[in-house]
């Protein structure tokens, strides 16, 4: 998709895409024939230059065809690059500007409360984007609101455009922030599916506070070449590396399918 | 002089009284409530009431989110805050994302007075202006005001309102405003020899300025433009077709806002009369009593018969 676009975010779709996948394949109410659902779980992707990541989700479950994500960044295609809600079904809000999803999600568990709704919100986080100073707004309002119908999910990839998050604007300890401003705080591998299903379930469970799940994430999981390395960050691959790339992915495929066939 | 009336009660009054009739009307403030007179929703609907804290970039995400779901959020605050200090929020959240938000902002304009400048929001209709999707309606008077509430929450999309601190003169009564209509500014008087086109609180001002240039012979066309956006086109192609001067008055900078609208139109249609913009010419202003700085920067009545009469 990034390839065909020739421009993208690919360090941070991948360290994002497992939780993603992992909360619309596996634990969110949703319906892609009926987007707009009143009672449906929300997905805001708040760290929007990811959204190749849950384009590529939302195609999978239905939302729209598969092959329409090779039109990703072109002219006249409904996927841009950033959110928008107004063009791609199953986008929540417009997002692309860092600091907003999360408010946005507040506005979401609030509704959700007034309507006696059980639906629950889950909002994904960049760790640089943390830098805002309106996702620590959010942070207070959505304790002092006792939102428990709203989670967070903070991609803990270690790396933002400028380089390392502790060099560029150090934000450890993290948990600590998140306990000091009112969260309930949880932390997983952010790649092991089954680590992060049993987060989000304790996540729902727990009441009267909002909760934080600390994603442990590798900026561009799963291609070798590009794990912890801060130059793909904002750049799709080159024709060489694409190859590379998913010869790579195809390999852990393999793996991950032999491995599920010796299990049942 | 009639009798004066706070816009900042009416919207609070109005407020409530949607409320009464739709449960989906929320109202958002960020720790300003007895100001903005949101105060008034919160006392009768606590519920249906956010107070934020002082953060407003969080408060026009957040009323975004309750849009999403159905709401209709009516934000308020005041209009240095937002739209001033939230443009962002309110460009990705609310306009681009076309949330259903009412963003109802007071203490617009000079006329705040003592504050000073940290408080006198003079380029927020040029922000909201270049937005798209975006409304802005501007009221002039106490009863303009319910009506462009109600006009707020029974039309969907995002939309802007400004008032300001001081207390205004009744200009209309309900019956005259009975169908309002978006889109369509408001003739109030015709005139053959000069047009004065003001919003907000400079429109009582042009209707006094008017009657003393009648007394001086002449004939001045009066219209107020409550709703600056989307723009009426139409109204302006009239009046620059029948008078060879037109006067813009608003209590904002002369750059963006009403007079850069009108100034646009009349120079891409080719106007061939005189034209001049009033308002606060690209300059911080500061403290002082409302009056004294009207007086010092030029937008009192006896400031409008001067330029109208060097025009014609």
């Amino acid at each position: 998709m990034l390839h065909e676009a020739r421009s993208g975010h690919t360090g941070g779709s991948l360290s994002a895409v497992d939780a993603i996948v992992a909360l619309y394949f596996h634990h969110m109410r949703h319906n892609p024939s009926n987007p707009r659902d009143p009672d449906r779980d929300r997905f805001i992707l708040s760290k929007g230059h990811a959204v190749p990541a849950l384009y590529a989700t939302l195609a999978e479950c239905g939302y729209f065809d598969v092959g329409e994500l090779l039109t990703l960044r072109k002219i006249n295609s409904r996927l841009q690059g950033h959110p928008a809600n107004t063009k791609t079904p199953g986008i929540e809000v417009s997002t692309g500007s860092l600091g907003q999803g999360l408010s946005f999600g507040i506005g979401v568990a609030l509704a959700g409360k007034l309507d006696g709704k059980d639906y629950n919100v889950y909002v994904m986080v960049g760790d640089g984007e943390t830098d805002e100073g309106q996702i620590w707004e959010a942070a207070a309002a959505a304790s002092h609101y006792k939102l428990d119908n709203l989670t967070a999910l903070l991609d803990r990839n270690r790396l933002q455009i400028d380089g390392f998050t502790e060099d560029v604007m150090a934000l450890e300890v993290a948990s600590e922030r998140w306990r000091a401003f009112g969260w309930n705080v949880l932390e997983v591998d952010g790649h092991n599916m089954r680590e992060i299903l049993d987060v989000l379930h304790k996540a729902d469970a727990h009441k009267n506070q909002p909760t934080m799940i600390i994603l442990h994430t590798v900026k561009g999981k799963g291609v070798s070449f590009m794990e912890n390395k801060v130059q793909y960050h904002g750049v799709a691959p080159t024709d060489e590396e694409y190859k590379k790339a998913i010869k790579e992915l195809d390999e852990l495929e393999k793996k991950i399918l032999e491995k599920y066939e010796k299990r049942r | 002089m009639g009798k004066l009336i706070n816009p900042r009660d009416v919207y609070g009054d109005t407020l409530v009284e949607l409320g009464e009739i739709n449960p989906d009307i929320v109202a958002l403030d960020a720790d300003l409530s007895k100001s903005t007179k949101t105060c008034k929703f919160c006392y009768r609907f606590p519920n249906r009431f956010f107070n934020m804290g002082i953060a407003e970039a969080n408060m026009v995400s957040v009323a975004a989110g309750l849009a999403s779901c159905g709401k209709i959020p009516f934000v308020s605050t005041f209009a240095v805050f937002v739209p001033g200090r939230t443009y962002d929020q309110i460009r990705m959240s609310v306009a681009y994302s076309d949330m259903n938000v009412k963003l109802f902002s007071t203490h617009a304009g000079v006329s705040v007075g003592k504050d000073g400048v940290s408080h006198q929001m003079l380029e927020d209709l040029a922000l909201m202006r270049v937005l798209p999707n975006m409304k802005i309606f501007i009221p002039s008077d106490p009863v303009i005001t319910k009506k462009i509430v109600y006009l707020m929450a029974e039309n969907k999309g995002p939309m802007y309102s400004r008032v300001g601190r001081e207390p205004m003169e009744i200009i209309y009564d309900e019956k005259e405003l009975e169908d309002l209509k978006i889109k369509r500014m408001l003739h109030i008087k015709d005139g053959d020899d000069l047009a004065l086109i003001a919003c907000g609180t400079m429109v009582k001002n042009a209707i006094e300025a008017g009657k003393e240039l009648e007394k001086k012979g002449i004939s001045t066309g009066i219209v107020d433009a409550w709703n600056l956006k989307p723009f009426d086109n139409h109204t302006i192609d009239k009046i620059a077709k029948k008078v060879n001067a037109i006067l813009t008055i608003e209590e904002h900078s002369v750059i963006g806002g009403l007079g850069g609208a009108v100034a646009e139109r009349l120079s891409e249609t080719g106007y061939k009369g005189r034209f001049i913009r009033m308002g606060i010419n690209d300059m911080f202003c500061e403290s002082g009593d409302p009056r004294d700085l009207l007086e010092k920067y030029g937008l009192t009545i006896k400031h409008i018969v001067n330029q109208a009469e060097k025009m014609v």
